[in-house]
């Protein structure tokens, strides 16, 4: 009887700290992790310190959650331990992308139909409905933000803009990225050029804006030019331009601009291009010559039809980036000149100008530009047969 | 047949000086950019930077005083013969029948004529001081063509190298440890709504992230996080997650059944196979999407600006040369500097692993 009552005894108190232990766990885990993210919001501590405890904090307190989350599921029997383990592995990037990307699209939609001053906070007071819609009423615009976002005067500059930099930015990369495959997989010294044209892609666009500003730079007409561009102008008897801030040609300006991102972004298309051609079986293009096909008919015939999936993916990436460009033009000319595009418009009105209903509007028609490609990407996502 | 092997070697001539051409273009930005962060203040204000290369300049040999010559330059004057203004002196001088060439050096009331030769010559006047100014956090002296003293405080890159650092460190690595779990969760286990969930992967790919701001920084407000690295952290780890996910998914569900299977039978549990198996399986699409996330993390600018905010102690590299553009767009020896430091990391990182990072590229893009 004595023994009985021990083991139950026991069993319970088994049961009982296979409950506390794995509540303990994470309770120690969060309170450790509050206790470096105390410390690192204080940061009275010397830089190197906090950037190290940030580090080891930040990557370890992730590990560290996953390990204690998947302790504990292990723990159970094994029917929930199988219905609960996969949300252990999925849970947290699903809980995030909602945070950070799904969510916002709708949460960014009702924003957009405000006034600057948002919606107001806790507005449906059950008690007091009819105050609630009072207080919504001044603020409410429906979609009016939209209206104004196809009349404003800049807006449509924005747009005008960004279909210049689709027509000749996403195109002239697509070309000459497809121009430097070729040429590349043909010459002598194919890794270095490979290497050199792809470098840029490391650099970012606020670096790139430097760079690119100091060949646009300009000085008057009596003394040395040091910008390149206008040294060589000057130099064939031209006259110095300040050629992104070139007023006069509006809105060609734009041209000077659309060539810094084709410059960085030319190495991305060429390398998926490149790959793609070599993919190209070498009988094919052999039987081409034995019929009699000069170069330019292989190319335009067997190549380009071969590599077709490959371009509409460049084209679709480029366009998507074109699309969302921001940092050249605020950090070359801030969107004045005449070089406004959609993502700066929407930066100024949200941020700077602290309208959120309008710069929300702007974000949605954004994203409304972007879902054919996106539905495209998922008709491809169907088709295959990996799911 | 010798026809066509000639014409063979033409075509191969012409790629070969078409490439390099292209070349050229695409590395002549960046080459002027880190030669004249070399050049003085000075310098790099008068002359071009490809005045390092030996080209054909005037050099004083001889000074002369415009009165002993008895040149008036109000009027039209006569040198050695040949008639004059003022302005054509000064502005492209002028050459005497015997070889002579003459400038006014000044301004009208005291200056001077100058005979000059033309000769080879380098500027060679390399300096490391830009560097300094713009890693330290000390102020710096100059002295000005009148004299007097002016004060510019450095721009404290080093401190915007820690912080980028410390954002771009755990905003790759935190990323690829959720995305990895998620895709081995996504390939190799069964859970209801696994298809949706996926499929809202694939459409997010796409979303742009300028949707997500204005909710998010409210959220970071109200968290009390707005400014710190952690907003910067679940910012980038949000923002990049969709295509972490889909280029690991691409990778971990393609790896062999069979050795899967084998670990399952003796015993293992999900963790335990995907920390002792398959992360090491997957170092080359780890690295190539870790290679992908350090680039976009360390070359941001938009997320850094809205998140971390205009405190001077947390800006980003970026931030710093962003900030050097807007208010002192003319300091070249400064702005070259400053973008040179923040391409040096990404550009090492690049260049030695270049490999993964092509990878990463083919294996996001060719099927996406």
């Amino acid at each position: 009887m004595q023994s009985e009552s021990a083991q139950e005894q026991s069993g319970l108190v088994a049961r009982l700290l296979n409950l506390a232990l794995p509540v303990a766990a994470l309770i120690i885990a969060l309170v450790a992790m509050y206790l470096g993210f105390d410390f690192l919001r204080a940061g009275s501590a010397p830089k190197w310190l906090i950037v190290l405890v940030a580090i080891v904090w930040g990557v370890g307190g992730v590990a560290a959650l996953y390990w204690i989350l998947n302790w504990i599921v292990e723990r159970m029997n094994l029917k929930w331990r199988g219905r609960l383990q996969p949300f252990v592995f999925v849970g947290p990037a699903i809980v995030m992308l909602m945070w950070f990307l799904a969510v916002p699209v709708l949460r960014t939609f009702w924003l957009s139909l405000f006034n600057r001053d948002g919606p107001p906070i806790g507005w449906l007071n059950w008690s007091d409905i009819g105050g609630s819609f009072a207080s919504l009423s001044g603020r409410f615009v429906g979609l009016d933000n939209y209206v104004a976002v196809f009349t404003d005067r800049l807006m449509r500059e924005a747009f005008r803009n960004n279909i210049m930099w689709i027509v000749f930015g996403a195109t002239l990369t697509v070309i000459v990225g497809l121009l430097i495959a070729v040429l590349a997989d043909r010459s002598s010294f194919e890794r270095v050029s490979k290497s050199a044209i792809f470098l840029p892609m490391a650099i970012s666009f606020v670096g790139a804006g430097v760079i690119w500003n100091f060949i646009y730079e300009v000085r008057p007409v009596d003394v040395p030019q040091i910008g390149l561009l206008n040294a060589v102008v000057v130099g064939l008897g031209g006259k110095p331009q300040p050629w992104p801030a070139w007023t006069a040609i509006s809105p060609w300006n734009n041209l000077f601009l659309i060539v810094i991102v084709i410059w960085l972004q030319v190495g991305y298309a060429m390398t998926l291009f490149s790959a793609a051609l070599k993919g190209i079986p070498a009988d094919l293009l052999e039987a081409g010559r034995v019929d009699g096909a000069n170069e330019i008919q292989i190319f335009f015939r067997i190549m380009v039809p071969y590599i077709m999936g490959t371009i509409i993916t460049v084209s679709t990436t480029v366009v998507i980036f074109t699309l969302k460009v921001f940092d050249v033009v605020w950090v070359m000319t801030g969107g004045q000149f005449g070089t406004e595009v959609i993502a700066t418009q929407f930066y100024r009105q949200s941020f700077t100008a602290r309208n959120s209903g309008y710069g929300s509007a702007i974000a949605i028609v954004l994203l409304i530009a972007i879902v054919p490609v996106m539905i495209y990407n998922l008709k491809q996502f169907r088709e295959q047969e990996a799911f | 047949m010798g026809s066509i092997q000639n014409q063979r070697r033409w075509g191969s001539l012409l790629v070969n000086i078409g490439l390099l051409l292209l070349v050229l273009f695409w590395t002549i930005p960046t080459f002027g950019l880190l030669v004249s962060s070399f050049r003085t203040r000075e310098s790099i204000q008068a002359s071009g930077w490809w005045n390092v290369f030996p080209h054909r300049a005037y050099e004083t040999v001889a000074t002369l005083s415009p009165a002993e010559m008895g040149l008036d330059p109000t009027g039209p004057m006569v040198i050695e013969g040949v008639e004059t203004t003022f302005e054509e002196m000064r502005k492209t001088g002028i050459t005497t029948p015997d070889g002579t060439f003459y400038r006014w050096v000044g301004n009208r009331r005291i200056g001077r004529v100058e005979i000059q030769e033309q000769s080879w010559t380098v500027d060679w006047d390399f300096t490391l001081d830009n560097y300094r100014q713009v890693l330290s956090g000390k102020n710096f002296e100059y002295k000005q063509p009148d004299g007097t003293i002016k004060v510019i405080p450095g721009d404290n890159f080093i401190s915007a190298f820690l912080n980028s650092l410390a954002v771009a460190v755990p905003a790759t690595v935190i990323p690829i440890l959720v995305a990895a779990f998620a895709a081995y969760g996504f390939a190799w286990m069964n859970f209801p709504g696994r298809r949706m969930l996926f499929i809202m992967v694939v459409a997010l790919l796409v979303v742009p992230l300028q949707l997500a701001l204005v909710p998010i920084l409210r959220d970071f407000r109200s968290l009390q996080i707005n400014g710190t690295f952690m907003a910067m952290w679940l910012a980038h780890t949000g923002f990049g997650l969709p295509l972490a996910t889909y280029l690991l998914f691409n990778y971990i569900s393609t790896l062999p059944r069979e050795t899967l299977e084998s670990a399952f039978i003796d015993g293992a549990s999900h963790f335990v196979v995907f920390r002792k198996l398959i992360l090491p399986l997957s170092v080359p699409a780890l690295a190539s999407f870790a290679i992908f996330q350090f680039l976009w993390v360390w070359n941001d600018y938009l997320v850094a600006l809205i998140f971390l905010g205009g405190s001077p102690e947390t800006k980003v590299i970026t931030q710093r040369l962003a900030d050097i553009v807007g208010s002192r767009g003319n300091d070249w020896h400064l702005l070259t500097a400053g973008a040179f430091l923040t391409m040096l990391l990404p550009m090492i990182v690049f260049f030695s692993l270049q490999r993964f990072f092509v990878r990463g590229l083919l294996a996001g893009s060719v099927k996406g």
